[in-house]
Order: structure tokens, then sequence, then C-alpha cells
């Protein structure tokens, strides 16, 4: 099997395996040995379901030779671990969830089965994801293609980096302020989080309940377009989920962008950005000017109160959510002389260090007294951020902005110091307060060869706008398709 | 001193709707443990909860007829504290906006007065699991059952209005009914569908401000109820004589002692950190859905004890009686469609039916072996004069063995009434034949002797004598 079969997107895939130039079988060996032979390097992968993955692709190749293959039957794909997986371990990245092993299928999960795919594995990703560079997981941290002493970015970096080391066609992340954009951004592919409420959270391990949301990885913008068509969708399990059609997210690519109200929020564009990004962001903005776009200068004012509300909100969120790890029913149990002791040994062993601190932050942030100077007032300063959003869409269809202030970060680099890593969420933390839809493309690379992402932004529920407006800038550019050195 | 005291209730009422509050889980009781159960009650990570939109149906009513305010949003919270049987580390309840606020229920002070005890609120929320503390000697764990964990349950929060003891069963009672009426809930106290906590204070007589109090809990009937809370009062009270400070503590209720035990110290007590679901949507409710429920409300117990008052001519404690349950009162009217005497129904109602009611322990006498039909059937024989109320008690038996109707047991057991002149002058003759001392003292005056002939000529005719026909021979025969 040629090693060019790996690069080849779900929809270049289709018809070789529609007209049986390949089978899903052969397609998933292939991946299988891919892993096997790079991700010892990489370590992208928590849990390679290779038995699995073979018995799926067999029955794909049955569905496909019935000739009832839809978009995604027989594609390989592999999902973040903090999915839960029936049967399959399902460890959040954290050493208390090492040995458990999920009694259900997440609804995006089995949508993904219903319409058969290939689950690889489970892919590698900061504790609880909580974290901007992978390197919280309690199985060590994922390593980015590009540059092996580089993180992949985080929470989700498994499912960046193993869509860029093509050691999966594609995947499905969580984004809670940034951890599907930001790891896309370090690791040159496209990320996108959908708007909340328009991808079904059950089944995903919570970390802040108002914020998580599932979205797809993938090489290029139509496998985006595919990826998030196949799971997107009202969920009578998950209240927060929107009774709204989805619409054919695919058919919606190729619209022309003339007349596009592009806007550029000043606020995202400060003194401290990599100037060789910022480069390559004005860059594609000027060729969606090109395109026939029309760009509008706007202002989201509340944007430097965005870190520091999530990290009140998310935590506080977090903190309540985290209490189910008690090793009463499931997970880690260190048993000490009694109850108390005993879920106190557990915790202590079972969480990282980051997941501690967010959730003492949280804890705190609700505690009486405390509640109204911070979790309440946090909540009334989301509103305005939200106001902030809503008035730049009512004069422009589409944001843009770059992702992160810096390319991928040395392995170490800011591990020792908390507040620096959460600022490196500071552009993809205000759209999950505002619960909008975001995706992040490769625009370029940096001299040293880093990859660089450009942001869009869209209103609530118009993914069909940011996938076409992505779509004709990646067809009037060069970075699609750009893959790192693997082997 | 001169003491007043002071009570507010909590009760906890389980909806008895057939699924959980937050999953589609069964809510019945008595399975194997954890058989009733699903990720989402068992707080595995990744599953969420869905409102079950029954539960609110049932609060609205309750708030309907506790002329509560039914507010338009209100917000599900969390109440975060960690025990083994509390699966998610939270308890899904509801905190700074509940469904229901501002009620009230109408009791009848030591004095006689009517009086309001205000509802402070209502709100909806998740019972917890069960823990099991295996007595085997040397058993070193505990067990879960998480088949109750989810199961809806509404708090009713009295205002601190309560006086007395018999003023806060008397609210307890109400409530229950109003419960059971509603068909919200079973209102069994010993299965725990219906927990009372009581909070109890003392304060001298003319102070303002309220002691400090206790909080009893583990009160399993009404009964107990006045004894958990008089004990209290007169607890804190020696206390406070004595020079000692009431704790605010949580107390449990030892029903075979009849007092109360301190159980954990409120000082140590939790900060619960609530804070809204963020899984879980403001629940909105408009005039539409309240106007429905209003539509679906049963005629409440209030209203039919008065209704039974002036419609039926029944004294108030008859229809007090008659219309602690509703099946009953139900019962009642069904009967008196069919037999058209109130009075004697209610009768029958209170005598026989709740005789052998309590007899086998039967909680309402829709599982009774007699209808409606068996009674009025019953009543028509009497009122033909087929047969004689006292054959009437014979027959009654029968069919609450048997389940037969009235008809059929009066053929069966040839119980008609004899009114057949010829055939009871013949008894009348041999009574008095074999009583001439007592005929002599009758015809000397002594009257009263006209009970003696009565019972004996019943007796010989083994009740089945029409006892008009009776008197009438005998009068005739002994003053002629």
């Amino acid at each position: 099997m040629s090693a060019d079969l790996l690069t080849k997107t779900a929809h270049e895939l289709r018809p070789l395996l529609d007209s049986g130039e390949i089978t899903s079988v052969e397609l998933t060996k292939a991946y299988l040995d891919r892993i096997s032979a790079a991700d010892d390097k990489f370590n992208h992968y928590i849990t390679v379901t290779g038995d699995t993955a073979l018995e799926m692709a067999k029955s794909a190749d049955e569905t496909i030779a019935a000739g009832s293959a839809g978009p995604l039957t027989g594609i390989p794909i592999a999902l973040k671990d903090v999915l839960v997986t029936e049967d399959i371990r399902t460890t959040c990245g954290s050493k208390i969830l090492e040995n458990f092993n999920p009694p259900y299928d997440g609804t995006a999960v089995a949508k993904l089965k219903e319409a058969g795919a290939v689950f690889l594995g489970k892919l590698n990703m900061d504790e609880f994801a909580m974290g901007s560079s992978n390197e919280n997981s309690a199985f060590g941290p994922a390593k980015n293609p590009w540059d092996i002493g580089r993180v992949t970015g985080g929470s989700s970096g498994g499912s960046a980096a193993s869509v860029a080391a093509r050691q999966a066609v594609m995947t499905l992340g969580t984004d809670t302020g940034g951890s599907i954009r930001q790891p896309a951004a370090f690791c040159g592919v496209v990320g996108m989080k959908p708007t909340y409420g328009r991808v079904s959270r059950y089944g995903l391990i919570a970390f802040a309940s108002s914020l998580d949301q599932i979205g797809p990885f993938t090489q290029d913008v139509t496998d985006a377009a595919l990826l998030l068509g196949a799971v997107a969708g009202d969920d009578p399990r998950d209240s927060t989920t929107i009774d709204a059609p989805v619409p054919d997210y695919v058919a919606a690519l190729g619209k022309e962008i003339k007349g596009l109200k592009v806007g550029v929020p000043r606020e995202y564009f400060i003194e401290g950005t990599d100037p060789e990004i910022d480069k390559a962001v004005r860059d594609s903005i000027s060729k969606l000017e090109e395109l026939g776009a029309e760009i509008v200068e706007v202002s989201l004012p509340h944007t430097d109160y965005a870190v520091a509300v999530y990290y009140l909100i998310a935590t506080a969120e977090a903190s309540s959510n985290l209490a189910r790890f008690d090793s009463v029913r499931f997970g880690l149990r260190e048993s000490a002389g009694d109850l108390i002791s005993t879920y106190t040994a557990t915790r202590a062993a079972g969480f990282g260090e980051e997941v501690k601190r967010r959730i003492m932050l949280g804890t705190y942030a609700l505690s009486a007294g405390y509640y109204d100077a911070y979790y309440l007032r946090a909540q009334k300063v989301r509103r305005l951020i939200a106001k902030d959003f809503s008035e730049a869409f009512e004069k422009v269809d589409i944001l843009c902005s770059p992702v992160t202030p810096t390319t991928a970060f040395k392995v170490g680099e800011k591990t020792d110091d908390p507040l620096k890593m959460y600022l490196s969420d500071i552009f993809t933390i205000p759209l999950n307060l505002a619960g909008l839809p975001g995706l992040s493309m490769p625009c370029g690379f940096t001299n040293d060869g880093l990859p660089i992402g450009l942001q869009l932004m869209a209103n609530h529920f118009d993914e069909s706008t940011l996938l076409s407006t992505a779509y004709a800038l990646e067809q009037a550019t060069p970075w699609r398709g750009r893959l790192p050195e693997v082997l | 001193m001169q003491w007043e005291m002071v009570v507010g209730l909590e009760v906890h009422a389980q909806m008895n709707t057939n699924t959980k509050i937050f999953c589609g889980c069964s809510t019945s009781f008595g399975s194997d443990p954890n058989t009733q159960v699903c990720p989402v009650c068992l707080g595995l990570p990744g599953a969420l909860p869905v409102l079950n939109k029954k539960v609110v149906d049932y609060a609205i009513k309750v708030g309907l007829a506790t002329e509560c305010k039914v507010a338009g949003m209100s917000r599900f919270a969390r109440k975060n504290y960690f025990y083994p049987d509390l699966p998610k580390g939270y308890q899904i309840s509801q905190f700074e906006l509940p469904i229901l606020e501002f009620g009230r229920i109408g009791v009848v002070d030591d004095e006689g007065n009517p009086k309001d005890i205000g509802i402070t609120r209502i709100h909806m929320e998740e019972d917890a699991g069960k823990l099991i503390h295996p007595e085997t000697p040397g058993c070193n764990y505990s067990l879960v059952d998480l088949n109750r964990a989810c199961v809806p349950l509404i708090e009713i929060v009295s205002e601190p209005d309560i006086r007395s003891a018999k003023e806060a069963s008397q609210y307890a009672k109400k409530l229950r009914e109003i419960l059971i009426y509603l068909g919200v809930c079973d209102g069994n106290m010993n299965e725990g569908s219906l927990r009372i906590d009581a909070n109890v204070s003392v304060r001298p007589v003319g102070q303002k401000e309220f002691g400090t109090r206790s909080e009893t809990k583990n009160v399993n009937s009404f009964r107990f109820l006045e004894q958990a809370i008089e004990y209290e009062r007169e607890r804190q009270i020696d206390l406070l004589e004595e020079g000692g400070v009431v704790v605010q503590e949580t107390r449990l209720f030892d029903s075979v002692k009849g007092v109360t035990k301190g159980m954990r110290s409120k000082e140590e007590a939790h900060d619960y950190r609530y804070f809204p679901d963020p899984d879980l949507l403001p629940l909105v409710i408009d005039d539409e859905w309240i106007e429905r429920m209003k539509g679906e409300l049963p005629e409440l117990p209030e209203a039919r004890r008065a209704r039974f008052t002036s419609d039926f001519g029944l004294s108030g404690d008859d229809s007090d009686l008659i219309c602690q349950s509703r099946d009953m009162a139900d019962f009642f009217e069904q009967t008196v469609k069919l037999h058209n005497d109130p009075k004697a129904v209610a009768n029958w109602i209170m005598g026989s039916i709740m005789r052998d009611m309590n007899k086998e322990g039967l909680e309402s006498v829709a599982d009774a072996p007699i209808t409606p039909e068996h009674i009025a059937g019953m009543l028509d024989l009497v009122k033909a004069g087929t047969i004689s109320s006292t054959i009437a008690k014979e027959v009654f038996d029968h069919m609450w063995a048997t389940g037969k109707s009235a008809r059929d047991v009066v053929e069966e057991k040839g119980l008609v009434q004899v009114t057949d002149t010829s055939e009871i002058e013949a008894i009348v003759d041999k009574i008095l034949a074999a009583n001439p001392d007592e005929v002599e003292q009758y015809k000397g005056g002594k009257t009263k002797l006209m009970g003696f002939f009565v019972g004996q000529i019943m007796r010989e005719s083994r009740g089945k004598a029409n006892p008009g026909v009776v008197n009438q021979l005998l009068k005739a025969k002994l003053e002629s």
C-alpha cells in the first residue's frame, strides 16, 4: 500500500472505496501500520483499537459492496479520549480513569458508528481537556510532527497532530476555550468548533459544561464539512442542543464570497503577537478582499476580560463536574482508612497538578462569600462579551483573526508558568464564552517551517458561511495538503 | 418564664411519575438493588440530565392547590457535596429561583380559630441513593443501591408560622391529603414517599427574634411528629431555663424512646456551593401551561368537604373522615348516586367498611372487595323491606368475603325478611306463651318489656321477621 494513500482526505477516498479500487480493510491496515511505525515517536494515541478497527472496516466493506455507503463509510478516524466509547477504554488523559471501560457510546460516537466510520483508537489530550499544550496528559505529551521538540497545542493535541501526521484520516476533538482551534493552528490542519448546542455533548466527559463543544479535525475544509454534518444535530439526551435543521454543509462550499463582509477585530491584533503570524493573517485578509469580500474594522471592547472570566466560569463548572470521580462506582480507588481518607487519597493520586489547580480555583470561586464577587461577576461580564459579538455580527458576516499569538512552543517552555500558558488562548476563549462557531485553518508557515493558523468566526448556527469562506480561501491559497515529513 | 414555640416544616414528597426526574429509568419501589439505573442516574462520565416534564406538571398542580405563585422562569442548581449515595457529587435541586413560592395551607389553631400556615417555597430535586450497612459481625464495608437515585422529589418549605405540635400535624396531614388528592404522591410515610423534617425553636413570649433552632429528621408518622416537636419544646425550654444554650444542629427522632438525639452540628455543615446547572436550560412556564394544569386539577379536599356538608347534609366530622381519602370520597359519591340516602351510605362507610379495611390493613377502599354497587344493592334491599338492617350486617360480611352481590347473598342464604303476618303471628304467640310472667308484668304497666319480646321474636325468626310487623302484632296482642 503506497504511503500516498495516507495523504488522501475522506472525500478523495470515497470514489476509491466505492469503485472497489481499495477496500476499507486495506486502508485501515495501512493506517494501523502507520500508527505502529510512527506513534512511538509521536505519542498521539492513548489506545489503539486494531481489532475493533478491522472488524468495523470489514463490515464497512460489506456496506460498500451492497451499494449503501454514506460519505464516511469505511473511513478510518480516531477520537479524542474525552469521548466515551462502549467497551473501549476512555481515560480522559487521566490516571483516575486509566482503566475505565464505559458501558455506553456518546451521541457523536454513536452517529459515527451508524455512518460506518472505522475507529482506529483514542487520542492523547491534556487531562480532562485542561491545558494548551497536551503536556498535562497522564500518558505523556503528544509531539508535534512538524518539530518533535515542540508541543502539539491542546487540549486536543492528539486529535490535531494525528491528522497532520496522517495517523488518521480525520478526528474529533473538543473545544472549551480553544482546545480545537489552537492545536489545529499549531499542527497545520483544519479544526472547527461548532456553535454551542450544534453537536450533542452526551458522552463528552464534561470539563466546563456551558463551554464544551465537539468538533472536527481534518486535512481540508471539505472534510470538515463532511464530519461536522455527520455529528451535528438536536439530541433528546442533551437539553442544550438546539432543534434546528442541519444544513448540507458540503453543498454550501464553492459559493462565491463576493460582497461578504469580513470584520477585523481591532483587539485581536496586538503587540506581542509573532510578526510572522501577523503578516500571514493580514495576507489572508488581503486575499479575502481580492476574492470580493468587503473588509471592515470592528471592535470587541470586552476582549481583555475574556481570559479572567473564562478561568472563573470554566473552573467553577469543572470543580463540580469532576466531583463524580470519587472511586465509589468506577475509576481509580486508593483505599484508605475511612470514607474521607479514601476520597482524598484517590483524588490526590488520580488527578494531575493542573486539574487539582483548577478544581481548587473553581471551588474557591463558588464558595460562600466569594460567589458574588467571582462567579456571578464573571457571568455578567460573559454577557458583555457575548454582546460585543452580537453587535459585531450586525455589521459583518465573518470575523477574522489570528488563532494564537505564537506558533507551537517548545515542550517544557511554559509548564512552570500557568498564567503564561493560559494567555496562549487569548484569541480563542472569547468565542466559547459567546457560544459562537469558529474555525482554524492553515494560512502560512514561519521561516522555521512551523504552521500558522487563521481564525474565522461566524454568527450562531452560521457554520455554512464559516465553511464556505474557509473553502474559498483554501482554494485561493497554496496551504492545503502541506504535510510534515513523518518517517 | 412563659415560652412560645416556633415551628417550620420541610416536607419531601416523592412524585409518583413512572420514570425518574432526569432519565428514563423506572421509579418503582422494591426491585433488586441497582437494577433501575442507567449512565445518567449512575453519574457516569459524559452522561447528561434531561428534565422529565411530568414532574413539572405535578409540581405546578401542587403549587396551584396550595395557592403558590408559579414562577415564569425557574432554574435548576447544583448542590455540591460528597457522599457515596450521591453519584455525581452534587444533587440537582433548585436554589435561587424555585418553581413555586408564597403559598398557604389553612389549619385551626389550639383555640379553634382558623389560621394560615405560609409556604415559603416549593422546589423540585432528585433523590439520592440508599446506603446499606450489612450487620454481619466484622463487616467493614457498606453497599450502595442507586435505584432511588434521581427519583423526583418536591421539597415544600413552610414559613415558621406554626406554634404548636397540633398545628404542625394538621398542616402536614392537610398537605399529605392534597398531594394524594392530586394523585402526585402516594403519601406513604413508611416507605419514605413523604418525609418530614421539623425545625423547632423556642423564645420568651413577646420576643420578636427567633431562638436558635434544631432540625429533627426521621419523623415518619403524624403521631411521631407531634411527639418529636413536644420533646424538642421541652428539651429546649429545660436547657434555656437551666442557663444553657440551644445548639443549631440536626437531630434524629427515636420513635421507640420518643426522644430526639443530636446527629451532626450544622456548624461543620458543608458550604454547598450552589450554582445554576449548566446542563439544564432555565425552565420557562407560560400561562398556557399553568391553565392546562388548572384544567386537570381535581376537586380539592377542602372544597369537597364543604360540598359534602351542604349537598349531602353530612356533619362536619363525617365529611372530614370520608374526605380524608380521595378514593373513599369517590366511593361515597358513587354509592349515593346509586342509592340516594347519604346518611345511610356514610354510616356504612364509617362503620363496617372502615372497620374491615383496618382489620385487613387496606390503604385504599379501591383495594377492598366491596364496590359502590354492593353497598347500594344492599341498601336497596333494606329500603324495599326485603331484608332488615340486622340481616344487612350479615349480608355485608358475605359480600366482603365472597364478592357476590347483595341479592345473590340474600337468595343463597335464604335471608329474605318474613313479612307474612300469619307466619310472624305464630312466632309471637309462641313467645308470649313461653313467657307468661313477663306478659303479666307488661300488662301490669312494665311496658319496657316490649324490647325483650321483640328480641325473643327476632331471635326465633333468625332475624328475618319484619320488625314493623312484629311490633304491630305484639302491641295488638299485649294490649288487647
